[in-house]
């Protein structure tokens, strides 16, 4: 196959999001127990077919399908439900190393940069998958050591450094839902937005250190992700109170904290995530709740819109339920844009951080 | 305004009269009623400049046991010290008796009753200066050299910060203006006889700040200068008083400072005259009258040795305003660097230590740019960069490689500093453009203005408003450039800012700095539409390169600024028939300010646009640590 991306891979509608689509589809399943079963369920997407093929090759495939392989070494992680998206892109990218057949530093450094590229290009409106990869190209690429060994010992440093990457990345909800613990306590009440595997990960973690709290789920539509939250949550045994998005403003006086996720954590110290998270933010704000935000430090992306357009456009079908005139519009974007004034604090694997300290590490890492 | 001022050391309290008060005489020798002991006295009306001041608390004037005699010798003037009395008021003339030694003592001791009239001058320029005064009041007229009596002088320094103010009432404009005439002579004079005691005879304000070690050296030279009368009565006077930082370092000079000032008239090449009726608020900073200077040193161009020609033009060009913008003054002051460093050659001596003298020789450059205008802060940037690539050439090294490596640095400093990084600021900035925006900027900003050249030819539908503002009107020089390329534009003054507002999309402002917490400081006016940009929820894009960061942190407009030409502000160009006020100097109540630069705070501001990248304002401080340091190995 040649090195191009299979066009059954591409979005089957350019105008929809491929990364909320497949959130869609993860959401689909009711419980993470049933994630193993579905697999097949998810598998049967079109993709399948050639990853199938894939799966048959061995990771060393011939330097020609190197391109090729990546994704699919890729969508081969990305199956698991559980894990992020760019932690798969990330561990894609460090299987490249290691099976990469290039003699030279150069050489390596422009497969990576093939494939990251592939990657990204895979899903435009993903932005931990792009910043995801970006980072893994800085932080691995950035050792001085890498101009002074031989070949071997530089490949292999950069291997290290790449599973090292990969290893904190998988780690990183673990480290913050350790980091979130301190801000739990006992008889609060959490309002939650979207599902978030972090914010699930913090709250599973605090329901088994047997704190005592209650949690408000917003129904999140059009996904209706807060239902699959709800359920999780009761499974964890967990007083959850579901709330449609209308009524936060209503029940924010009862809340006393604001635990989001985050697709991307933009340079201005903002967040990219599901949309109505700005509408949460600003009356959580103007009532004085504080707003955390639980995102692993490789959603830290280059990015700064000054506004809600300002970025590229993910967009995400609608149901209604009944069908609708075509001349009425519906908006359709799939996420919003959360200043940073509206945030109190971050919390990621690299600690609790303020929001102005994104741009901070951004620019120490870009150096 | 004068609110705010809090009197800053026990022995130079100051007090400034809050709110309407009649101007009081009390330069008519009687004791005048309006003059309580419990209230400063107002400031002489002859001068709108400084504040009468308080009188030194007893116990510090008591410490002196030259004083004593003074009691003693008082006669009719003897007063306790720190109270009032009205008789003081004909001390003035009781002084004259005194003898050379006492004199200064006595006019420092006068100061200390509460009426304020009489400006002792601590050094000996004060000391004339009291003489002159009261010479005025007696109007006996100048006596030359009162002089002398360097220790007693300095003990009355220590006592006696006050104005003369009462005494100026009785100057009238021709006398003033003929001790500024013979303060000039003596200037001239002393300059062509480089003697230090034409600095003392220009001192400009007598009193209380200078250092008693300073004031020791003046007297000896003070003595025989009969530049006595010259030695005062500056256009606008600047009274002692001001604040006695005696041994704090400045970390600029702060003009109300008056041994610095004098240091400072010492050194300078320029002649400049200090503005009349200064803005109570900045006396910190220096003005001096536009106009004078220009001619001066046109006549000068060929006397000037220790001037480099190109450094001299450049500077010509500052002040005549031929120049200006921060990234044109910066090139244009280090192509002038370039000039004189290609034709520097070193002295005679053997070791490169004492043969290599250019670091005095940029210093004397940097001191010549400085008088003809204050420096920006890129400028100062630039030059600290010079003189870190100066102190690290290796002393092996050949003169003319020496000389090669410092232009090739100052032509790499240039390239990658200015011109490569506004490219990479355009680059980012463009991004943020999109069809249907209506951008506006303010003023004149070389970046903002390649933003939009760029914008264009790539094809982005955009119009553009540009805000102008007296005096300067910059933006009118930007709106031709514009139109000229095919820019829809829109131009409109800054009262018009609110109302045009609602229909912008994006505000492009440049900097002349931007400072660690994250202020930007730029033309005066960015503020303002900074402000009125965020009412409007519009985001604000700063764009500025990074070598004119600074780590310095500014709260607001007012501790650091550039004070410009009060002029350009009573006149309206093109209409003579707005002559209201062509005579203001002659008015004591009336002070024109016009101020160069804002700092805008942080909170204003969406993004700064750098050449590292777009970055919010909480940044700013790690690029200047991280790249600041870029300026030494660049």
């Amino acid at each position: 196959m040649a090195t191009e991306i299979p066009q059954s891979r591409q979005n089957l509608d350019p105008q929809i999001s491929l990364y909320y689509q497949t959130r869609a589809a993860h959401h689909a399943v009711v419980t993470n127990d049933w994630l193993a079963q579905a697999q097949a369920a998810v598998g049967h997407h079109p993709e399948d077919a050639v990853s199938e093929n894939s799966s048959l090759k061995s990771a060393g495939g011939e330097e020609s399908g190197n391109g090729f392989s990546v994704v699919n070494e890729f969508n081969n992680w990305r199956k698991q439900p559980d894990l992020a998206e760019a932690v798969a892109a990330i561990r894609a990218l460090a299987s490249v190393i290691r099976s990469s057949q290039a003699t030279t530093m150069m050489e390596l450094e422009i497969e990576l940069k093939k494939a990251s590229d592939s990657l990204k290009s895979w899903d435009t409106t993903s932005i931990s998958l792009t910043a995801g990869c970006d980072l893994f190209m800085r932080y691995v690429t950035r050792t001085s050591a890498l101009e002074y060994e031989d070949f071997n010992s530089a490949k292999s440093r950069l291997l290290e450094r790449a599973e090292r990457f990969g290893e904190i990345s998988y780690k990183a909800r673990k480290i913050i839902a350790m980091l979130s613990q301190d801000f739990i306590f006992d008889g609060c009440t959490i309002l939650v937005h979207g599902f978030s595997r972090v914010v699930l990960e913090v709250l599973r973690t605090a329901a088994q250190n047997r704190k005592l709290f209650r949690v408000f789920c917003t129904e999140g539509r059009p996904d209706r992700t807060g239902l699959r939250l709800s359920n999780e949550l009761a499974k964890l045994d967990v007083p959850v109170k579901l709330l449609i998005d209308s009524a936060v403003a209503y029940s924010m006086d009862e809340v006393d904290m604001v635990f989001v996720g985050a697709d991307g954590v933009v340079e201005s110290g903002g967040i990219i995530n599901m949309m109505g998270t700005y509408q949460i933010a600003l009356v959580a704000k103007s009532m004085n709740k504080p707003v955390y935000v639980a995102a692993e430090s490789y959603k830290f992306a280059r990015l700064y819109p000054l506004d809600q357009k300002d970025m590229v456009p993910a967009l995400h079908p609608i149901d209604f339920g009944v069908p609708l005139p075509s001349k009425v519009e519906v908006e359709m974007s799939a996420r919003d844009y959360t200043p940073p004034q509206y945030l109190t604090l971050l919390f990621t694997d690299l600690g609790i951080l303020s929001p102005s300290v994104v741009s901070d590490e951004l620019i120490q890492l870009y150096l | 305004m004068d609110a705010r001022r809090v009197p800053r050391t026990v022995t130079d309290p100051k007090v400034r009269q809050v709110g309407f008060f009649a101007p009081v005489a009390p330069l008519d020798g009687s004791p005048s009623g309006p003059l309580r002991p419990t209230t400063p006295s107002p400031p002489v009306s002859g001068n709108s400049l400084s504040p009468v001041m308080i009188p030194l608390p007893r116990h510090l004037s008591s410490d002196n046991a030259p004083l004593s005699p003074l009691n003693a010798g008082g006669g009719d003037s003897f007063l306790p010290v720190g109270s009032y009395n009205p008789s003081e008021f004909s001390s003035p003339t009781a002084t004259e008796d005194f003898s050379e030694d006492n004199f200064s003592k006595d006019t420092g001791w006068i100061l200390n009753d509460n009426s304020g009239k009489i400006a002792t001058s601590l050094t000996p320029g004060g000391a004339d200066k009291a003489a002159v005064k009261q010479n005025t009041h007696s109007a006996s007229g100048l006596t030359p050299g009162i002089t002398d009596g360097g220790p007693p002088t300095e003990v009355q320094k220590e006592q006696a910060p006050v104005s003369s103010m009462p005494l100026k009432e009785k100057t009238t404009k021709a006398e003033r203006r003929a001790l500024q005439e013979a303060q000039r002579a003596a200037k001239a004079s002393a300059t062509a006889g480089g003697s230090k005691k034409s600095v003392a005879a220009s001192a400009v304000v007598t009193s209380a700040n200078a250092n008693p070690k300073k004031v020791a050296k003046a007297p000896p030279q003070k003595k025989d200068s009969s530049s006595v009368a010259a030695s005062e009565k500056r256009a606008g006077d600047r009274q002692t008083d001001k604040d006695r930082k005696k041994d704090v370092p400045h970390p600029r000079m702060q003009f109300d400072d008056e041994d610095r000032v004098e240091k400072a008239k010492k050194r300078s090449v320029v002649k400049q005259t200090e503005a009349r009726n200064r803005v109570e608020l900045f006396r910190h900073l220096p003005q001096y009258e536009h106009g004078t200077r220009l001619a001066d040193l046109e006549s000068k161009f060929f006397q000037l040795d220790p001037v480099h020609p190109a450094v001299y033009k450049v500077g010509l060009r500052f002040l005549s305003g031929d120049i200006s913008g921060g990234n044109a003054r910066c090139i244009a002051m280090l192509q002038a660097f370039q000039e004189s460093i290609k034709d520097y050659s070193t002295r005679l001596e053997k070791t490169l230590i004492e043969k290599w003298d250019l670091p005095a020789k940029i210093n004397g450059y940097v001191s010549f740019l400085i008088e003809c205008r204050p420096l920006s802060i890129s400028m100062g940037n630039a030059i600290r960069f010079l003189k870190t690539q100066i102190a690290e050439l290796p002393l092996t090294m050949s003169e003319s490689e020496a000389k090669a490596s410092l232009l090739s640095d100052i032509n790499r400093f240039i390239n990658e500093k200015i011109i490569l990084a506004d490219k990479v600021i355009v680059r980012h900035a463009v991004t943020k453009i999109r069809d249907g925006d209506v951008l506006l900027t303010y003023g004149s900003s070389s970046v903002v203005e390649m933003i939009f050249l760029c914008a264009h030819e790539l094809g982005k539908q955009f119009q553009v408003v540009i805000v102008d503002s007296r005096p300067k009107h910059e933006g009118k020089m930007l709106l031709r450039r514009l139109v000229g390329k095919g820019v829809s534009c829109t131009y409109t003054h800054i009262n018009a800012i609110s109302y045009i507002m609602h229909e912008v999309t994006r505000v492009f402002l440049g900097a002349s700095s931007v400072l660690s917490n994250g202020t930007v400081y730029s033309r005066v006016g960015t503020a303002s539409v900074a402000m009125v940009a965020h009412q409007f929820h519009v985001p604000v894009l700063v764009c500025c390169e990074a070598y004119k960061f600074h780590k310095r942190v500014q709260l607001d407009s007012i501790c650091f600024n550039e004070l410009g030409d009060p002029d350009a502000i009573a006149r309206v160009s093109g209409k003579e028939d707005i002559n209201y006020l062509d005579d203001w100097t002659s008015s004591e109540n009336l002070q024109l300010l016009n101020l160069t630069y804002d700092a805008t705070p942080s909170d204003y501001t969406s993004m700064i646009i750098t050449e590292y990248g777009m970055i919010p304002p909480t940044s700013v401080p790690v690029i200047v640590q991280e790249y600041g340091g870029e300026h030494l190995w660049i």
